[in-house]
Order: structure tokens, then C-alpha cells, then sequence
């Protein structure tokens, strides 16, 4: 392997030597992509006919009185087909399976998103498929454990380790070194070893492609800042990369949860609790303690609960390019709330922690200045969630009524 | 130097044993039991794993090992000092077994001193391959210590060779794809993976995964040099107790 995948002193490939031939593989077949005009042609038409790219900017006019200062841009993530931005990742490495002919997809999923947009690609392509997912992500993200299941693939719950994300990507590697012949593990975000980090940003970034240009269109000028959710960081990834050349202030937004000082948190970047280490092969900034030992993490929202983070994102903090921002469970519930009722919009709750930190800072700003916030997905699927934080009585009716007459 | 210890004890015998046990699993004293039990069976080295919470190419016996380990409370300095009692109590080689993080961690340099001053004589890292590791094998140079490095079925010969340059010691085959603990088919193209193997380098080789009963070392007689029996001996422990450990061993040659 000639070029390893470093963003300053983050990213790397450290994995098992059973893996390398098969990484090499994948670095060959995703460089001739990228060199085949072809190829970037094919995912358009299958991302415009398949999924509904371009996703439109809505100018959130309710959101914009309300708080009277930015105007409020949000990028449409949540209209892509499966509901969020993880099929841009998908369809690309779908296609990219095609071309090495491959007949089995894997994946991990937390919030479960990236595991229904691998399915539906699976069931697309009539690619065999397994997903693997935390237990506790499946307790709690279950409608999209019920789509991925109607849609042809296999669900594993991950009962190892802290049976979240981190753990359901240590059991697709372990599925992977098994099964490389005819598999490939579709990592869901802008982590792992080299190339996963560069090739999923790759995919990823025909929505800050896209969301400059129609920025530029409507309002004849740039965003002075950016939000988005990190969790891995793919979407991150995807809308920075259009304003990496810009003027224009990045924010990325990490899942405070229960608070930085109560320890259940997943921010690796926003809080002083990270630290560089070496794990699911690559080096980036984790939770971990002072042996090395990777820390339980914790959110509301299951895609922003996750140890580490993109080489590249942690590469682009040290440079300064991007500020690093934590919300709380509570304050992005608010958030959610505030959006629901002014907009209409159904921001999943990982991309309502980018609508959270916009609304704490947004009254600081001129009325000329634009923001634009990434809604990466849409809320559906964390239906029982939020019904729970709400406490809303009529769904708990609902529910009970539905498990008396399962049970009858 | 550890190669000159192995080529010493292959004069008298056809194949070596290496064991391996989780440090901490199912407690520090269990472990020096079953250390001696594994030294007094004629085990030749030992790969001792510090555990991690992402070992990411284990199966689920050492992976729960790991975890079990961990939840006990096992810290990298817990293990440090059992490690010592270790080498001054018997007198085979011990290697470090972990992932590259509690290295990276420690701080590499002086992680490696660290084993240096408690007569440690290796170390196998299975998520650190060579392009990776130059302050890895730099510090272990220094102090006359093996960086023990692995080879797959999936690693063609150039890349062999390559990976021959860095290692120290023996090169740690792996017999298939796969994680640790699954079965392993002893047949034909194993032998000629080996061969593969032979070619690429001059040091011992050792062959692991899936090495669980006397059959599988007979078999790998003449095609290597060491028999790893990793997982197996954690699920005769788990199932049969410590004090079966010993005859599994003496068992198996």
C-alpha cells in the first residue's frame, strides 16, 4: 500500500495482515473509479433517478423570525430516498461492488440509517446482505430494524463489548476477514482504515457540492457559517468539503448527551475527554481512558454514539478549520420541538444537535448573514424515542392497545 | 535472542508449542497456575495478551476473555507486574500479545522499555503492520527484542519478503482467513501456504489458528517450526477446569 490515508497526523490503515491484500483491492478499484469519468456520470443518473439528488435548500422562514438573526438555510438530507445521507455513501460503494463483483454486502449501523440504505442498495443490486447492529441500537432505532429485515437482509445484534456502533464495526470486521472473496463491508461512515475515510467523503460530497451552488443561486452569496451533526462524521464530511475553500466558519456539532462533566457524552472533539489513540483501524481522536481502553459513550441519538471520529474532521480541528461544538440531549429534544412546530420539518435526532448549536448562537448575527444547517436525515425512525421524551400519552395508549392485541 | 533459543530447542525437537492466555483471565492467580501447569507440560514459549476492549481479530472466546479480563478491573500496570513475576518465576520466553493502542497509549518507546526491564523477549501486535510501526520496531531494535510479524494466506510473496525485512524472532503464520478460534482444514493447501512461507524468509515459523489436538501438530511437523495453541486451551480452562490444562497439553505431543 503506497499511499496510507494520512490527514496530518490522523487517518492511517492498521489492520490485521489478512485484510491488506483485500484493502489494496479496494484502494485499486476506487482510484480507477474516481479516474473513469464514466463512473461519477453512473452515480449521478442512479442518485438522481433512485434517490432525489439534487436535495433541495429550504429557506426556514418561521425558524429566521423567531430568532431574528440569520437567515436560516437548511440543506435536505432527510429528502434522500431512505431517509437520510447515508445513501450517497451506499450507492457509491454499491456501484464500486459492482465493478469488483462482489455478490455480499456488510455493514454496521447505529441509528440504523446507513443499515436500511446498505439493504435497499443490497436489494437494488441483488447483492446478498448482513447487517450488524448494537443490541441496544436495536432496542431503541427498531422501525429501521424492521425495514432492513423487509428489505431482504440479515440484522445481527452485537451483544459484545458496549453493543453499540463501535462494537457492531469490530463485529463487521470480523465478518470481513472471514468472507473477503466475495464481500464487502460497506462502512457507513468517513472512518476506519484507508480508503474508507476518503472514499465515503468522496461520496459525501456532492451535498456540499450541491449546497454551494444553490446557495450561490438564491441568495447570491455565501453562508457565514456551516452546522452539522459528527458522529463518524460523513455528513459533516459531505456539506464542509463544498466551503473547505470559502470564507466561511464550519461547525460541527457533537452529541453532549447528559452533559460534558457527567461523563455520558460522546464528544471526542468538543470536550477536553479525547484523546489520539489507535482503534478500528485508524488513529483519530477517541474516548478512551489512560490505558488505552475505549470509554463507554452515550446520546439520545444513536449515530452520534460513537468512540472516535474521522482522521480527517480531527485533522481539520488541529488546523483550525473547523470548531467543534457539543449539545445536550435536552437542548437538542428543544431544538427538535422549535423545528417541528415553526417549520414543519422532521430533523432525525442526530441532525437536530446541528439545529441546537445554530439556535444557541444564531441571535449574535446580522440579519444579512445566511446560515445553513445540514438536516442530515429525517426523525421518523426515532419515533419511540422521542414519544418517550415527550411523554406522549395518546402513542403509550397507542402501544399498549397494539401489544394487547398481539397478544390476544 | 529468542531466534537462537528457538533454533536451540529445535535440535531436540521436531516442532515447538506456543501457548497463549489473557492476562487477568479469569484472574492473575489462575493465570500463574496455568502457566506453570503449561511450563511443566513442556510448553516452549508463551504469548501473554495485555486485553484490550476492541480486539478486533479475535473470535468470541479470547474477545470475551478480553472483555471478562477488563471488567475484573486488569490494568496495563496490573499486567506489567504479573508479567514480572512471570519471567523471574520460569525460565521460557514470554512475548507480549495486544493491539497496537495499549503501545500507543503507554507511549511506544517506553511501553518496549517497560517489557525490556521485566525480560519479556516479544511482541506480537496483529492490527500494527510494518509501514505503520517504524517507532515500534526502532525501540525494539534497541533493546534486543522481537517485533514478531505475521503473515496470511492473502499475503503475496513480495509482501512476504518485505514483511520478513522488519521481524525478528519467527514470523507468526496465520493458517486461514478469519478470526482466532474457528476451525482450520490441515490439508493440502495449507502445506503449500507454508511452503510460500519458507521461501519468503529464513526465520522459524510459527503456525496459528485453529491448532487445537495432537493431529493438527503432527500434521504441521516439517512444514513449521511452532505449533500456536491459542483459543483452545481458554476453552478447556472454561469447560474442564485449570488443572485439565496440563494433561491437554502433555496431550498433544
Amino acid at each position: 500500500m503506497i499511499n496510507r490515508g494520512y490527514y496530518g497526523k490522523f487517518g492511517g490503515a492498521f489492520m490485521p495482515e489478512i485484510l491488506t491484500a483485500t484493502v489494496d483491492e479496494l484502494v485499486k478499484a476506487f482510484e480507477a473509479a474516481k479516474n473513469d469519468p464514466s463512473f461519477w456520470k453512473e452515480y449521478m443518473y442512479i442518485m438522481s433517478t433512485y434517490s432525489c439528488r439534487p436535495t433541495p435548500i429550504t429557506f426556514a422562514e418561521n425558524l429566521t423570525r423567531h430568532f431574528g438573526g440569520a437567515r436560516i438555510y437548511i440543506k435536505r438530507e432527510d429528502l434522500n430516498h431512505t431517509g437520510a445521507h447515508k445513501v450517497n455513501n451506499v450507492m457509491g460503494q454499491g456501484l464500486l461492488v459492482k465493478r469488483m463483483g462482489k455478490t455480499r454486502v456488510i455493514a454496521e449501523t447505529g441509528a440504523g440509517q446507513h443499515g436500511v440504505a446498505t439493504a435497499t442498495m443490497a436489494a437494488k443490486y441483488g447483492f446478498k446482505c448482513t447487517i450488524y447492529m448494537g443490541e441496544v441500537d436495536v432496542a431503541r432505532q427498531r422501525p429501521n430494524v424492521f425495514w432492513m429485515e423487509r428489505l431482504g437482509a440479515e440484522v445481527v445484534p452485537v451483544r459484545k463489548g458496549t453493543r453499540i456502533l463501535k462494537d457492531a464495526i469490530n463485529e463487521a470486521f470480523r465478518d470481513w476477514v472471514t468472507s473477503m472473496d466475495d464481500t464487502h463491508y460497506v462502512l457507513g461512515t468517513a472512518c476506519g482504515p484507508h480508503p474508507f475515510p476518503e472514499m465515503v467523503s468522496y461520496f459525501q460530497s456532492i451535498i456540499g457540492k450541491e449546497a454551494r451552488r444553490q446557495i450561490l443561486e438564491q441568495k447570491g452569496k455565501l453562508p457565514v457559517r456551516v452546522y452539522a451533526c459528527v458522529g463518524g462524521g460523513s455528513n459533516a464530511m459531505g456539506i464542509f468539503s463544498g466551503f473547505f475553500n470559502d470564507p466561511v466558519e464550519l461547525v460541527g456539532v457533537e452529541a453532549g448527551g447528559k452533559g460534558l462533566d457527567s461523563g455520558r457524552h460522546a464528544a471526542r472533539l468538543a470536550s477536553k475527554k479525547g484523546s489520539v489513540g489507535v482503534a478500528q483501524g485508524y488513529k483519530t481522536y477517541f474516548l478512551q481512558d489512560s490505558d488505552g481502553q475505549m470509554k463507554e459513550t452515550y446520546s439520545v441519538a444513536a449515530g452520534l454514539d460513537y468512540v472516535g471520529v474521522s482522521p480527517i474532521l480531527a485533522s481539520l480541528r488541529e488546523e483550525g478549520r473547523i470548531r467543534f461544538e457539543a449539545t445536550t440531549d435536552r437542548e437538542v429534544l428543544d431544538a427538535f420541538s422549535l423545528t417541528i412546530e415553526k417549520e414543519g420539518l422532521v430533523p432525525a435526532l442526530e441532525s437536530a444537535h446541528a439545529f441546537a448549536q445554530a439556535f444557541k448562537e444564531i441571535s449574535d448575527l446580522s440579519k444579512d448573514d445566511i446560515v445553513l444547517i445540514n438536516q442530515s436525515g429525517r426523525g421518523d425512525k426515532d419515533i419511540f424515542t422521542i414519544a418517550d421524551a415527550f411523554a406522549d400519552q395518546n402513542w403509550r395508549k397507542f402501544i399498549k392497545k397494539k401489544a394487547e392485541e398481539y397478544r390476544a | 535472542m529468542l531466534e537462537t533459543y528457538l533454533r536451540k530447542r529445535l535440535e531436540k525437537k521436531n516442532i515447538l508449542l506456543m501457548t497463549h492466555i489473557v492476562l487477568g483471565y479469569p484472574s492473575f492467580e489462575d493465570c500463574f497456575r496455568i502457566i506453570q501447569a503449561m511450563v511443566a507440560a513442556g510448553v516452549d514459549l508463551m504469548e501473554l495478551q495485555i486485553p484490550f476492549s476492541e480486539p478486533i481479530a479475535d473470535g468470541s472466546v479470547i474477545l470475551h476473555a478480553n472483555q471478562k479480563a477488563l471488567a475484573n478491573g486488569v490494568t496495563i500496570q496490573g499486567c506489567l507486574d504479573f508479567v514480572q513475576k512471570v519471567t523471574h518465576a520460569f525460565d521460557i520466553p514470554f512475548l507480549i500479545m495486544s493491539y497496537y493502542n495499549i503501545f500507543f497509549r503507554y507511549g511506544v518507546r517506553d511501553f518496549v522499555s517497560a517489557m525490556s526491564q521485566r525480560g519479556l523477549q516479544g511482541a506480537i501486535i496483529p492490527d500494527l503492520p510494518p509501514e505503520e510501526g517504524k517507532d515500534y520496531f526502532n525501540a525494539m531494535r534497541e533493546h534486543k527484542l522481537a517485533p514478531i510479524f505475521i503473515y496470511s494466506p492473502t499475503t503475496p510473496d513480495q509482501r512476504m519478503k518485505y514483511i520478513a525485512s522488519f521481524a525478528r524472532g519467527f514470523i507468526y503464520c496465520v493458517a486461514r482467513k478469519g478470526v482466532t478460534g474457528k476451525t482450520t482444514s490441515f490439508s493440502g493447501a495449507l502445506t503449500k501456504y507454508l511452503a510460500r512461507c519458507r521461501k519468503a524468509t529464513n526465520l522459524p515459523l510459527a503456525l496459528g489458528f485453529g491448532v487445537k489436538e495432537k493431529a493438527d501438530i503432527d500434521y504441521l511437523e516439517g512444514k513449521a517450526d511452532i505449533a500456536v495453541v491459542g483459543t483452545q486451551t481458554i476453552r478447556i480452562m472454561e469447560n474442564e477446569g485449570i488443572a485439565s490444562v496440563g494433561d491437554f497439553i502433555l496431550n498433544l505431543r
